[in-house]
């Protein structure tokens, strides 16, 4: 029928149908966010992969093929392999994090008043400017430049507790910097887990808390059995995001210590590499190896995700009653 | 608090006023902690130069005066950061809200290998981590002619965010296609149906788009930075940054800066606090 309507009425006829219009508007409406995602993503990523191997400036002039080369310096040369190093640093962290964001989103779902104050106060940090957090912890950690020459904020609190004051930022210590790097970066995210456990925990149906009130089951063991079970997935999401957020870590430690003091991060490493110290191929080697790294965890994460779909409500429900019996037996 | 011989009966907590009392305390303990930092730049953002160099952080100042927000605003080129990033807001909102529902609309109601493998492109492209691709965007970028100028960033924005287009799918499989069918029905073309169907409907979808794009530009320090180092071309994130990059730093003027930048997002919060709990949220799970 369709061959049949489009030799009685000729190409622009058969535009008007449906079955043409499927096809200008597809055209029309595709054009400009394909050309774009080609243009800003998939050349430049395939740039990157060609650059890696090569010894490139920042003009590319002359590259010259490498092989491996740029991929060996990131992964012998300590400059550049520490920054794996503090990662960990930031990974560890989120571990906290989310264990605090957790214990501060399950006492937001009990009954509690002010409710929303708490909520919001927890969450804003999130939404603030990144480069504004930075320089609020500058003062709070340092005595920053001579016009500042009283103690920062944390070590004004310490005094008037009679503690010495610390030099926090300490050249000397990346531990202590890297330490405190990861404490504004839980400062600063944190209120967005605690939005998402919220999301989870309220989602729980009514039904099992019943069932679970009726089994005797204390607040323990509601968490342990309803609760955690209920919002594994999002936590599993948490800490998959965890990773690719501890990998990919930048703003913070780039203003407040410029990635001095070994609080250099991978990201910051590729950055400066690019366009401060001009090698184009070793930057694009990092930026590659990242992208490994985050495929890898993607990865992952559809694998633990597919294990966990089809985790309804009623089998928890079974497993809980299950499990709260066996408990009772005991 | 795990007792395990108290399953059987139910159990009348002594403990249960301590553990609300904990609760409260954790809480304010979190605030505490949120608030404490804030408070020494709203203080030290009123205090003069002077003051501010002798007194202590939690010291109140003499007076409350507002030069320090009136030098940031105007000398201090806060109003210039803020005129820009409205201007890359407005911008980049309309080009993403337009280019998004577009492709949204293709893929979700054309299905086809066609929209399929397209679909899928768009879905490879979200695993390429954005800060570290720059290394060779940036070439393209130059190559343009768009370094320096307001069109970098504003192209990137739009370009490169898959997450509002998976918003967009999101919410457009929820809304029934028999809705475009009876279109069809009364003789609406595809435009037509996309213009007076689907964009209508896709309102709430557009409001959770629009706040996580405010959001993320707003707070943006990266894009801007690498592709607009024109002093006229600063916006909020840049001008901070300009302030403590300089040598002679005024943390007095530097504090009501911040305090500036992070009003009109306090605002927002204030008044939109509920969409932005869920416009977030949906936002990171799509990702």
């Amino acid at each position: 029928m369709k061959t049949k309507s489009r030799r009685n009425i000729g190409f622009s006829g058969w535009l008007k149908t449906y079955e043409g219009q499927k096809l200008y508007v597809s055209i029309l409406f595709l054009v400009i966010p394909l050309a774009l995602l080609l243009l800003f993503t998939f050349v430049p990523a395939f740039n990157m992969v060609v650059y890696s191997f090569q010894k490139r400036d920042q003009f590319g002039v002359d590259p010259e093929f490498i092989g491996l080369d740029n991929y060996k310096t990131i992964f012998t040369n300590p400059d550049y392999f520490i920054t794996f190093k503090n990662s960990l640093y930031y990974l560890f962290g989120s571990f906290i994090q989310q264990a605090l964001a957790l214990l501060l989103a399950s006492i937001l779902c009990s009954k509690i008043y002010a409710k929303g104050l708490f909520k919001g106060v927890l969450f804003f940090p999130y939404l603030m400017n990144g480069v504004a957090v930075s320089i609020i912890f500058l003062r709070f950690f340092t005595k920053g430049n001579p016009p500042l020459t009283g103690e920062g904020t944390l070590n004004s609190v310490l005094m008037s507790f009679g503690a010495e004051p610390v030099r926090w930022m300490d050249p000397a210590k990346p531990f202590l910097v890297n330490c405190c790097l990861v404490f504004v970066s839980v400062w600063r995210y944190i209120g967005f887990d605690i939005i998402m456990y919220i999301g989870a925990i309220q989602s729980i149906s009514p039904d099992l808390y019943e069932a679970s009130d009726l089994d005797g089951a204390n607040p323990w063991q509601r968490f342990r059995y309803i609760v955690f079970p209920s919002i594994k997935p999002i936590i599993s999401l948490q800490l998959i995001l965890a990773v690719k957020g501890a990998i990919s870590v930048f703003e913070i430690p780039y203003i407040i210590t410029g990635g001095n003091y070994g609080s250099s991060t991978f990201v910051i490493k590729t950055i400066e590499t690019a366009f401060k110290k001009k090698q184009v191929g070793l930057a694009s080697a990092m930026a590659v190896v990242l992208l490994i790294i985050i495929i890898i965890v993607t990865l992952i994460q559809q694998f633990v995700f597919k294990d966990e779909k089809d985790d309804s409500d009623a089998k928890r429900l079974r497993r809980a009653k299950k499990r709260l019996e066996k408990r009772g037996k005991a | 608090m795990n007792s395990k011989g108290h399953t059987r009966k139910k159990v009348i907590y002594p403990g249960v006023v301590i553990i609300s009392l904990l609760k409260y305390l954790v809480l304010i303990a979190g605030c505490v902690m949120v608030l404490l930092p804030l408070l020494v730049i709203i203080l030290g953002a009123f205090k003069d130069s002077k003051e501010f160099a002798n007194t202590g952080v939690f010291e109140l100042p003499a007076s409350f005066r507002f030069d320090n927000f009136k030098t940031a605003f105007f000398e201090g080129k806060v109003l210039l950061g803020l005129r820009n990033t409205a201007l890359i807001i407005v911008i980049s909102c309309f080009g993403t809200i337009l280019t998004g529902t577009m492709t949204a609309f293709v893929i979700q109601r054309f299905d086809g290998y066609f929209t399929r493998a397209i679909k899928g492109a768009f879905l490879l492209a979200t695993l390429l981590p954005n800060i570290s691709m720059q290394v060779t965007v940036f070439q393209i970028v130059s190559k343009l002619g768009l370094y320096n100028t307001m069109a970098a960033p504003i192209i990137l924005y739009v370009g490169t965010d898959i997450i509002s287009i998976y918003i967009f799918m999101q919410f457009l499989s929820q809304i029934p296609v028999s809705l475009d069918e009876s279109g069809i029905m009364d003789g609406a073309s595809y435009p037509r149906i996309y213009f007076s169907i689907i964009l209508p409907n896709l309102k709430p979808a557009i409001a959770t788009v629009l706040i996580i794009k405010f959001v993320s530009i707003y707070n943006d320090f990266y894009t801007p930075q690498l592709y607009m180092q024109d002093e006229d071309l600063l916006v909020v994130s840049t001008v901070l940054y300009k302030y403590i990059s300089s040598t002679s730093i005024k943390w007095e003027v530097v504090f009501a800066g911040i305090i500036i930048c992070i009003l009109p997002t306090l605002t927002i919060f204030l008044f939109l606090q509920k969409y932005i709990y869920s416009g977030l949220v949906s936002g990171a799970v799509k990702e």
